[in-house]
């Protein structure tokens, strides 16, 4: 596994450093194997980022991605937004005070 | 010719924006329009004490509260047409503009959770961010004669966010008075991880809940409102049983922002987070909680913005770079009942710290400590809002965030 730059909680903290070998490896780590409907998911996430500067809500995924939220949370069970963070390389969503 | 600026909505940030930019821009040049679809403006602030029988000094024309030369138009606005630099109100009535400002605000739907409006909704479904809405609750809490009282809050960002915790604990310490506390259960439903967002603030405010026994549920998302049988179902099938269910709805900003292809997936203008403008249009701004700044959705974070977005106006107008630069300085006041409360002070980058505010050793206020001065700062705000603040006067507090009297807690927060 190539060295990354992880915060405190495990969430990568450059945005280039991720691969999708890499997601493979972090998904593995939190009990999920990845189907094409994790990667839609993730996508867009990626995608998003850079152009919006956060990380998306499961509410903008929801709408923008077309993935109902009932099935986020069944294809990343009890907390998607943190988990999809999380795979995708991408900071932990803010709760935006 | 006359130069035509547009607001969009006369709550705080509006107002304040009015007020200060009719002192600053020459009457023979600008003729400066706010259009809302109400007459009076509310102290929104307000609300929250009016459930436990607070009622006084909410409502005030907005006419009064806007200087001379501001015009005030009521009305609502159906669209907006970037491209013709027009207002389309819902009378038929089309405004033009030079330059336009939203400050519409952010407002609670209910709508958006299935079964949460219905037969049930003001009977044991309330909210209290709405007059209605707090007055209907008052007789609802007046009416209760125990059982489980359930908090919720649906989703975030919502405006004012710590409003429902500060909530639960006045209504903790209202059954307190009444003597009947132990004929209530107190639960707290969040969709965050936590009792709050930022982490020593919601260390802090999650063991004031311990203590006065409530009980959080949190990472709880609604999907819906089973109103017959009393139920909040989330996401993932939990379930949480209530006698009297008091929710945060959705927050959603305005409708005509998502209909004129200027919103985002909640209908918030994406702007530049330190200069406020569009950006979708240069011409437009969004001050206020109608942006979606990553920041609180409250009135100081309305009022410390507004003078940053003052002065870049006043230099885009002028052809000149904008320079000021908002930092996402907000701070609030938190009723924690019996009297007291606590003050929180942060900005983009600070989350809220123990200290004392605004004036460093001074005080005369503490940060994230429970005290009577605090109570009574909030209450003292009301006076502070309906006259220099909105009039768009200098007040004490600087705009930006200051790290004077602050300090970060070695490890937990002791209250």
């Amino acid at each position: 596994m190539t060295t990354v730059h992880v915060d405190a909680e495990g969430f990568l903290t450059e945005y280039d450093e991720w691969t999708d070998e890499l997601a493979g490896q972090l998904a593995a780590r939190i009990g999920i194997e990845l189907t094409d409907e994790h990667w839609k998911a993730i996508r867009f996430l990626r995608a998003d980022y850079p152009t919006h500067g956060e990380t998306a809500t499961l509410r903008r995924v929801s709408t923008l991605a077309g993935i109902p939220v009932k099935q986020l949370f069944a294809l990343f069970p009890g907390k998607p937004a943190k988990k999809m963070a999380y795979i995708a390389g991408l900071p932990k969503p803010r709760g935006c005070v | 010719m006359m130069k035509r600026l547009v607001i969009l909505g006369g709550g705080t940030a509006g107002t304040v924006v009015a007020n200060k930019l009719r002192r600053r821009l020459s009457l023979d040049e600008w003729r400066i329009t706010v259009i809302d679809r109400q007459r009076d403006h509310l102290y929104q602030p307000g609300l929250l004490f009016v459930p436990f029988g607070g009622r006084e000094d909410l409502l005030r024309p907005r006419r009064r509260l806007l200087r001379n030369g501001v015009q005030l138009l009521i009305g609502e606005v159906a669209s907006v047409d970037p491209e013709r630099k027009s207002v389309r109100l819902f009378d038929g009535d089309v405004v033009g503009y030079d330059y336009l400002v939203i400050a519409t605000g952010t407002s609670p739907r209910p709508d958006q959770t299935p079964g949460m409006l219905g037969p049930q909704w003001r009977r044991s479904i309330h909210d209290f961010y709405t007059y209605d809405g707090a007055f209907a609750l008052r007789e609802a809490l007046q009416g209760f004669t125990g059982g489980r009282l359930v908090v919720h809050v649906v989703e975030q960002p919502i405006k004012c966010p710590v409003a429902p915790l500060e909530f639960t604990f006045l209504a903790e310490a209202f059954f307190r008075r009444r003597e009947m506390r132990d004929q209530v259960e107190l639960v707290y439903v969040t969709p965050l991880d936590g009792a709050f967002t930022k982490p020593i603030a919601s260390r802090y405010l999650g063991r004031l809940l311990d203590e006065r026994k409530i009980t959080v549920e949190t990472d709880f998302l609604v999907e819906r409102v089973d109103a017959e049988r009393k139920t909040l179902v989330s996401y993932d099938e939990r379930e949480i049983d209530y006698d009297l269910l008091v929710t945060v709805p959705l927050n959603m900003g305005a409708d005509f922002v998502g209909a004129s292809g200027l919103g985002d997936e909640l209908n918030y203008v994406p702007v530049d987070k330190h200069t406020l403008q569009s950006k979708a249009n240069p011409d437009i701004f969004a001050v206020g909680d109608a942006n979606d700044l990553p920041t609180s959705k409250a009135g100081s974070v309305a009022h410390f913005s507004s003078e940053v977005f003052v002065e870049n106006f006043l230099q885009y107008v002028a052809g000149v770079a904008m320079t000021h630069r908002f930092d996402g300085h907000a701070n609030c006041f938190v009723e924690t009942g019996d009297g007291k409360g606590l003050l929180i002070d942060f900005n983009y980058d600070t989350e809220p710290l123990p200290g004392r505010f605004p004036l460093g050793r001074l005080g005369p206020l503490s940060l994230l400590r429970e005290t009577k001065a605090n109570h009574w700062g909030k209450l003292a705000f009301r006076w502070i809002y309906w006259h220099p603040l909105l009039r768009g006067r200098r007040l004490p507090v600087p705009s930006r965030m200051s790290m004077s009297g602050k300090h970060r807690p070695d490890e937990e927060v002791r209250p």
